[in-house]
């Protein structure tokens, strides 16, 4: 454990679900969220410079306004009671109004760009979570589950959104009016100043009790949102078994109980908010009572004048409204924070199944598989697939079978590299796929597994998703040779119509047959079917598997079945038993033998009518 | 979806009435939200009498060198000062509870109110865009009538008794100041439409982006397997790059409106001082009225420049009220009725139906006329589309028939309530869904009581005793859709859960077809005994699961045309074997070896 107390309980989304940190672990959550930032920021450097002149021009130009309507209070009104005329008191008024304006003007650029900025990093912020969300490996996926990737993508992005809106104007122009405010004070009266600024260091320190306090909760509210959201998400995309099942009631029961501990998280929120903020008007309104005290009897004693209290008075408000601000922003930081360091978490996620630092060449994959000694275990787990040597020449097609359990699917998803080997190799074509691009991967092996999901988009939409390029023409033959031609062709707008949310305008097999199109158009040298076929009906089987023969005659394919209607077109027949191929050979001789194969053969025709 | 555009002030007074209609979400809370107001107008009072304290310490005490008086001024200002706070604290702290219970419950009744909507409504609606209903929409409904209205109702108080507090200390001050409020107000209303215009655009492009975050993480695997990580990233980034654009022209709007509001104040201010100054000058005004009265004007900055910002939260808020009572307004079409089988035969009947989605123009079923006695089973062979999985979906009413009527012992299923029907009724759907809980929860979903027998008798019935030796057992919790289970295991919990407490009625929408042939064969020997008591309706694909029924109904063309013995209609009906009889031309030679 070289990271001493804190392990390694907080890297990557290990983090999420706590809510109370150690100190060590919140401070590395923190530097890893900074870094984050810095890294967002780091493009914006010289629009960030400007910025910054701008914000200091115009809070120049705020703070100015109080110390004129002083100097026209002392110096402009008494020479027009000794009737010496206005000029005086004119020229500061014009000097009020051009303070105003150039706050005015400094302020829409201050708003603009800063507003630009924010847009930018946003933009830059969604591109690179989603795109590190579709890097991770399906392990991961499998683990972290939809729920909190869509809310990583939306609320945490969105808490971000408003802190570049609003916050960071708030807490620049706060800062800035802060500061400002105090220099302003000491100039105008020490004295007084003293006075003003004696309670700073409380203020100070009732703000980092809000800090504490507020990170706690914010913490605990946006986890308690998300577990609202994935029960939300689920009850609604499972509709269909909650209402068969009649799940209504114990499911309201759960979401009302989730909903509540969002809404005491809430609460807590809300509380603090409610001892702080009136904790600081108080402290502000006791200070104004005491510079009223304090600066009447030194005006009393004509230490100051009259002016000078006027804008001890005005400078105050600014002083303390900024603060109330401050927390309100702080809400928002306190949010952004959380968000931020969940998706930092994210980001520092490394795919279990990472790209290669120097990709092999490999511009024409043949099509040739080889097991070299793998082994294969799910984390934690006992081993699925102990030891496997297994090749497979280019052009082979291959059927494995086996009782569920056997590691068929574990064999695919090796080949595909959805997953990785603990130990040994999978090569294709002689290269190791961990050292293959993932465009050359994927454009050499393609799965197409049982769940056939379909996106938002059209018929033909879908098909494409094979081969983004492709043309109407293509898809169209690639659905003619799979079979799918004709039930396309007859549905209401043909390959222009809408499959409605994740296809539920259509059919199983019919969302299959599409499916299968979108993998034929692909092109794969390696095909793999992951009992592909199970959903569809006779004839629909047939059609695929009488054009399977021509689809697979030059490429290799892998079909997992335990239909074995599905093994006739095979070249070759591997029975699996808990991670070994126990039987290797041509149908033929397997089902000539007596094997297991040639039991399950016979199983089989058995119950065929 | 949301009012359109054009016919503004319909879209405005639906939108007040969709928020006015939520206002009785916090009847329950009438007290701490009475104390909360009161809280906040004596706050508002506190608040302006402190800088008249100060008006009388400059204008008594220190322009009269009275020291005796400065004391007790110093200390009204002081106790004033910590009043103010101490009812803000009041009217924040009793603002909590109403607000929060108000999203609270309106999210508990959308929740139960989606739960009811039948598949059709959920078929339409991607889930995302019901989360951000259910999130976003109630949030901005929670900060308006929480915070919005309040403030809103305050800056007018604090506003109007301002002026006339000015008025009355010098009127033609006073008079100005009021008139400098007037552009304030006509410019924000102008600005709020523009406004609500670009944040609704905003919202629906972000909504957008959120749908499409949720396919793509739902599709994942499909996304992985064909390696178009750069192709989906291409999309996001169009639909991010335009949720961008509108942001920049948002920002832009707003910062133009922004600073016009800081400005007015400004101007004013100086306004006040040349005129306030030559007053005093004219002897019309004393120095510590022109101080307090520059103290007041700045008071006024944050109630005024706030406005347009509550008004535009109003209106977001009130878009949101729509959206939420869009959905709160949708009525269920599938509701129960009244009636009860109180001891269920299983009897069930399928009278002329007819099913045809809403539109289109070639109905999905039709003249579908079949009667399953009770402890029968009947499977249902059909190609690709004939209308299967529609024909199972009307019994547990899932769907309901556009004509005709389905009845279950004599009862139409529409006569019967849910919970009833649903009783009777168990489904095991080709698409196992799973819920993130425990194995056991997933199985009992509709049978809370269901004992430790039943469940195991469940399990191996649909040969799932796996469960078992999962690594907490039952109690293991299965991800999200089942993710870390085959699809095989998944179906087979899915076949448990639906045979768990003995239903009369037994569906089956071709729930074997991710088993491999043993288990297969072992799993319809146990059903076999299940379907013995039950009345069965099996979707089929294969001869061995049509072997499990009594009589084979073939659908074509979303009607059945022939019902019969399964060696009857093999023997009789071309179109039949064509379907069932698998391998008989698929390729004799290889079939024979």
């Amino acid at each position: 454990m070289s990271e001493g107390v804190a392990g390694d309980t907080w890297r990557g989304v290990a983090a999420e679900d706590k809510d109370q940190l150690s100190d060590t672990v919140s401070l590395l959550l923190r530097t890893r969220s900074r870094r984050l930032l810095g890294d967002l920021l780091r493009p914006h450097r010289r629009q960030m410079a400007l910025l910054f002149a701008i914000i200091v021009l115009s809070s120049g130009a705020g703070l100015a306004i109080p110390y004129l309507v002083a100097a026209g209070i002392d110096d402009g009104i008494p020479p027009m009671l000794r009737d010496d005329g206005s000029g005086t008191l004119l020229v500061i008024v014009v000097a009020v109004v051009t303070a105003a304006l150039i706050q005015a003007l400094t302020r829409q650029a201050f708003l603009r760009l800063s507003g630009r900025i924010g847009q930018d990093i946003l933009l830059e912020l969604r591109r690179r979570v989603f795109d590190h969300f579709q890097k991770l490996s399906l392990s991961f996926h499998e683990k972290y589950t939809s729920g909190r990737v869509i809310s990583r993508l939306t609320s945490d992005i969105e808490a971000i959104a408003e802190l570049l809106a609003s916050g960071l104007d708030g807490l620049v122009t706060a800062v800035l009016t802060l500061v400002g405010t105090a220099v302003m004070l000491l100039v105008l009266d020490a004295h007084l100043a003293v006075v003003a600024l004696l309670p700073l260091p409380l203020l100070l320190l009732f703000t980092r009790w809000f800090r504490r306090e507020s990170g706690i909760t914010y913490r605990r509210t946006r986890e308690a949102v998300a577990l609202v959201i994935v029960h939300f998400v689920e009850s609604m995309t499972g509709i269909r078994a909650v209402q068969a099942f009649r799940r209504e009631p114990r499911n309201q029961e759960i979401f009302e109980r989730l909903n509540d501990d969002y809404r005491d998280a809430n609460m807590r929120a809300a509380r603090i908010v409610a001892i702080f903020m009136p904790g600081i008007k108080l402290i502000g309104n006791v200070t104004v009572a005491a510079v009223l005290l304090y600066g009447g009897w030194l005006a009393l004693h004509d230490a100051v004048t009259v002016g000078v209290l006027a804008a001890f008075l005005l400078y105050l408000r600014q002083f303390y409204e900024p603060m109330q601000e401050i927390s309100q922003f702080y809400n928002t930081l306190q949010s952004a924070g959380a968000a931020l360091e969940k998706l930092s978490g994210v980001l520092e996620e490394e795919p279990a199944v990472a790209e290669p630092r120097r990709p092999a060449a490999l511009p024409y994959a043949r099509g040739s598989v080889r097991f070299d000694g793998v082994e294969f275990s799910y984390t934690g787990g006992a081993p699925v697939i102990p030891a496997l040597d297994l090749e497979i020449p280019a052009g082979q097609t291959v059927a494995v079978v086996g009782t569920t359990g056997a590691g068929k699917t574990t064999l695919a998803k090796l080949i595909s590299r959805f997953y990785d080997p603990v130990a040994g190799r999978v090569l294709l074509d002689g290269v190791d796929l961990r050292d293959l691009d993932e465009a050359v991967l994927r454009r050499s092996v393609v799965m197409v597994t049982q769940e056939n999901f379909l996106f938002t988009g059209t018929v033909a939409d879908n098909i494409r998703f094979g081969r983004p390029e492709a043309g109407d023409e293509d898809v169209v033959a690639a659905a003619r040779a799979i079979g799918a031609h004709d039930f396309i062709a007859a549905l209401p707008d043909g390959y222009d119509t809408e499959v409605g949310k994740r296809g539920g305008r259509m059919s199983a097999g019919q969302r299959q047959l599409v499916a299968f199109a979108r993998a034929f158009l692909a092109d794969p040298a390696v095909l793999i079917l992951d009992e592909a076929t199970s959903s569809l009906d006779v004839p629909s089987e047939r059609l695929v598997q009488r054009a399977l023969r021509t689809i697979l005659a030059d490429r290799t394919a892998v079909i997992i079945a335990h239909r074995l209607s599905t093994v006739e077109i095979a070249d070759r027949v591997l029975v699996m038993e808990s991670g070994r191929v126990v039987e290797d050979g041509s149908p033929e001789r397997l089902i000539g033998g007596s094997g297991r194969f040639a039991r399950l053969h016979r199983a089989w025709v058995d119950s065929l009518a | 979806m949301p009012p359109q555009a054009g016919s503004t002030s319909d879209a405005r007074r639906s939108s007040w009435n969709s928020l006015w209609r939520l206002r009785s979400y916090l009847r329950p809370y009438t007290r701490p939200l009475v104390v909360s107001w009161v809280a906040a107008v004596l706050g508002i009072a506190a608040g302006i009498l402190t800088p008249l304290v100060g008006k009388e310490i400059i204008d008594g005490p220190v322009a009269h060198g009275d020291q005796g008086a400065l004391l007790p001024l110093g200390l009204l200002a002081l106790v004033l000062g910590v009043a103010e706070a101490l009812l803000t604290f009041l009217r924040r702290w009793s603002q909590a509870a109403p607000v929060l219970g108000l999203e609270t419950a309106i999210r508990d009744d959308l929740y139960r109110h989606l739960q009811r909507l039948p598949m059709r409504f959920h078929d339409e609606w991607q889930s995302g865009q019901l989360l951000s209903r259910a999130t976003t929409d109630l949030s901005t409904i929670r900060r308006f009538l929480g915070f919005g209205v309040l403030f809103l109702v305050m800056n007018v108080l604090q506003l109007t008794t301002v002026i006339v507090v000015l008025l009355r200390m010098y009127w033609p001050l006073g008079l100005l100041v009021a008139g400098s409020a007037i552009p304030v107000v006509i410019l924000s209303q102008r600005f709020e439409k523009r406004y609500i215009r670009i944040s609704r655009q905003v919202q629906d492009e972000q909504g957008d982006l959120a749908t499409f975050v949720e396919e793509s993480a739902l599709g994942i695997r499909t996304i992985k397997a064909f390696g178009r990580r750069r192709h989906v990233a291409a999309t996001y980034d169009g639909l991010a790059g335009k949720v961008h654009r509108t942001s920049l022209a948002k920002v832009r709007l707003s910062s133009r409106f922004f600073t016009f509001l800081e400005v007015v104040p400004n101007v004013t201010l100086a306004m006040v001082l040349l005129l306030g100054a030559l007053a005093v000058g004219g002897g019309g005004l004393t120095l510590g009225t022109l101080v307090a009265f520059t103290t007041l004007v700045l008071q006024l900055v944050w109630p005024v420049t706030s406005l347009g910002y509550i008004l535009a939260m109003g209106q977001e808020a009130m878009t949101s009220a729509d959206r939420v009572v869009e959905v709160l307004d949708t009525m269920p079409e599938i509701v129960g009725g009244s009636d009860t089988v109180a001891a269920p035969r299983g009897h069930l009947r399928f009278e002329g139906v007819e099913f045809r989605f809403p539109g289109a123009a070639r109905p999905v079923l039709r003249d579908v006329w079949l009667d399953v006695r009770p402890g029968e089973t009947v499977a249902v062979v059909g190609a690709t589309g004939s209308g299967k999985t529609t024909l199972t979906a009307l019994v547990p009413r899932l769907v309901d028939v556009t004509a005709g009527r389905v009845t279950v012992d004599g009862h139409d299923v529409r006569d019967l309530s849910l919970p009833s029907l649903r009783s009777v009724v168990a489904t095991a759907f080709e698409e196992p869904t799973l819920f993130s809980m425990s194995v056991r929860e997933n199985l009992t979903l509709g049978h809370r009581d269901a004992t430790d027998d039943d469940v195991r008798a469940a399990l191996e019935i649909a040969q799932a005793t796996f469960a078992y030796d999962l690594p907490w057992g039952l109690d293991t919790r299965i991800g999200e859709q089942g993710m870390s289970l085959s699809g095989g295991q998944r179906q087979r919990l899915a076949l448990a859960r639906a045979v768990l407490g003995k239903p009369r009625i037994l569906v089956l929408d071709d729930t074997l077809s991710a088993l491999d042939v043993e288990t297969e064969a072992l799993v319809e020997e146990a059903l076999r005994g299940v379907l013995a008591d039950a009345t069965g309706l099996v979707v089929a694909h294969r001869a061995s699961t049509v072997l499990l029924a009594d009589r084979v109904a073939l659908l074509r063309e979303g009607t059945i045309t022939h019902i019969g013995r399964h060696t009857d209609l093999l023997s009789e009906v071309p179109e039949y074997r064509a379907l069932l009889a698998q391998d008989a031309e698929l390729d004799p030679e290889e079939a024979l070896q």
